[in-house]
């Protein structure tokens, strides 16, 4: 085995293109578990812990620039006014001492149906920019999961930012596990109000092959609040809809019964936190709603 | 491959370092510091926390070559860091609270606890439960409960009050 240590980001580039089956590790709470187990004895680990722009975020007009290695920590800590759902999320991951190593460019490396940081990134809406020798592109979220535990990336591609866009509204993030700390999703759900657009955008994690968006449920309560003038009238989502919403959402789980819990246990429960998320965030929004109209 | 970092305040070099191996490894069979305690090698436990430049991670999951050039705080070197934040004393005032509160019994879980809690008391002298449990909430024991080991950190938090 070889250990590489590019100190910059054009010499990881380089090293990528020269070695394709390189393994990055970054945080390693993916990388090491498999290697202390023999999972995976790779020739090359390509070691990103040096690279300083990966560990940098920037906030800007409309979306937050967000470095591939930047701890859950600093996001919890610095990042939960601009990505309040990717803050609740990242505060769900494993430990401190994980939170504290691990980021969202290895979630997204690692692309788990479980990863904690992708219900939240698709709710929001986001694009991973991803660069090798050749050049870069920006993945939409939509797109970046192409099956169990492998996304778009190229062989010779490594992930540089994720570029999430602000809150315009109130986001929640949910999961469901067996206790607090150190907990793999049995499922998870992501909700964020975009006011600003007048729609609504979901992420489940841990209920279908790859993280995925209920796309039919947010239709359905796109075209519901648009048409009793919910956005404006600011009146409580009436329980039919949050029931159908929530029906709508487990029909997008494609789940398996595992270790962890049935398929049936998975559905339901997704469909009671998309209900929980719906009361959490649109309760918000009619709170800040009153304060500005409080204002005006 | 060989590894420099520095170890408790002091430079020191891994010869014939692996390359997957882990910083926990070149800690307990290359430079003989044995405190911090290998139990699942995948970040469950919290057994093997030390701290790197500062912030407590699993040294199960840091490779060796991550660590080079950097600073590494283990077990055997909390008594020299609270000396150096002018705590002084043979042990850590924590350790000394562990001691006293009767919260180590087997012992294996109690270097990670006490890397953790030394790092928390320093970020936050005054915490609440909550934030005790928060804050060790990556570290497992299967013999105290953890009713004793809450005791400890309260006295310790509770100690260091009365000290300023
Ligand atoms: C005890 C424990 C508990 C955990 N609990 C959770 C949890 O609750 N929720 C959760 O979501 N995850 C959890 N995880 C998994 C893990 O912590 C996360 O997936 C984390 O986000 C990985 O980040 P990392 O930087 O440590 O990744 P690494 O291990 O360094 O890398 C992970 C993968 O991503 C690739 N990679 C990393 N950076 C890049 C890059 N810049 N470009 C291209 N590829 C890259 C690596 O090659 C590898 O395939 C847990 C892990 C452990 C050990
Ligand atoms: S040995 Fe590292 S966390 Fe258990
Ligand atoms: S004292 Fe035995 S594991 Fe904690």
């Amino acid at each position: 085995m070889d250990f590489l240590r590019p100190a910059s980001w054009q010499e990881a580039l380089a090293a990528k293109a020269e070695h394709p089956a390189a393994v990055p590790i970054a945080g390693g709470t993916d990388v090491m578990v498999e290697i202390n187990f023999d999972h995976r004895r790779p020739e090359h680990l390509l070691d990103l812990n040096r690279i300083a722009d990966l560990y940098e975020w920037e906030v800007g007009e409309e979306s937050v620039r967000l470095g591939a290695s930047v701890p859950y920590t600093q996001i919890m800590e610095n990042l939960r006014a601009e990505l309040p759902g990717l803050a609740l999320a990242s505060r769900t991951v494993a430990s401190p001492q994980i939170r504290n190593r691990g980021g969202v460019g290895g979630n997204l490396g690692t692309a788990s149906p479980a990863g904690d940081a992708h219900p939240a990134l698709l709710a929001a809406g986001a694009e991973v920019e991803v660069e090798s020798v050749r050049g870069s592109r920006r993945i939409p979220i939509d797109a970046f999961f192409t099956g169990v535990k492998r996304n778009a990336l190229a062989a010779d591609e490594l992930i540089k930012w994720v570029h999430i866009a602000k809150a315009d509204g109130p986001q929640q993030f949910s999961k469901v596990g067996t206790r607090n700390a150190m907990v793999i999703a049995v499922c998870a759900f992501g909700l964020a109000l975009h006011p600003a657009t007048r729609t609504v955008r979901t992420g489940i994690g841990s209920a279908a092959p790859t993280p995925v968006r209920a796309k039919a449920a947010e239709e359905f309560l796109n075209a519901a609040l648009e048409e009793g003038g919910f956005w404006d009238n600011g009146r409580i989502v009436p329980p039919s809809v949050a029931a159908q919403f929530a029906q709508l959402c487990s029909g997008a789980c494609n789940p398996i019964d595992d270790v962890r819990g049935t398929a049936g246990y998975r559905r339901h429960a997704v469909g009671v936190v998309a209900r929980r998320t719906l009361a959490w965030t649109w309760e918000s929004y009619r709170g800040a709603r009153r304060v500005t109209e409080g204002a005006a | 491959m060989r590894v420099n970092l520095t170890v408790n305040g002091r430079p020191q070099q891994a010869d014939d370092v692996w390359e997957g191996e882990s910083l926990l490894y070149v800690l307990r069979e290359r430079l003989g510091l044995p405190g911090s305690k290998n139990a699942c090698e995948q970040g469950e436990c919290g057994s093997c926390t030390v701290r790197l430049d500062g912030v407590p991670v699993c040294s199960c999951l840091v490779a060796a070559g991550q660590a080079e050039g950097r600073e590494v705080v283990t077990v055997e070197g909390l008594a020299d860091l609270a000396g150096r934040r002018a705590e002084g004393g043979e042990l850590a005032p924590v350790q000394q609270a562990f001691i006293d509160a009767g919260a180590v019994q087997c012992g294996f879980c109690t270097p990670g606890l006490l890397v953790a809690a030394d790092e928390m008391l320093e970020r936050n002298p005054n915490p609440s439960d909550e934030d005790i449990r928060e804050a060790l909430s990556g570290n497992l024991c299967r013999c105290t409960g953890y009713e004793k080991i809450m005791d400890a950190v309260r006295l310790a938090a509770a100690r260091q009050q009365e000290a300023v």
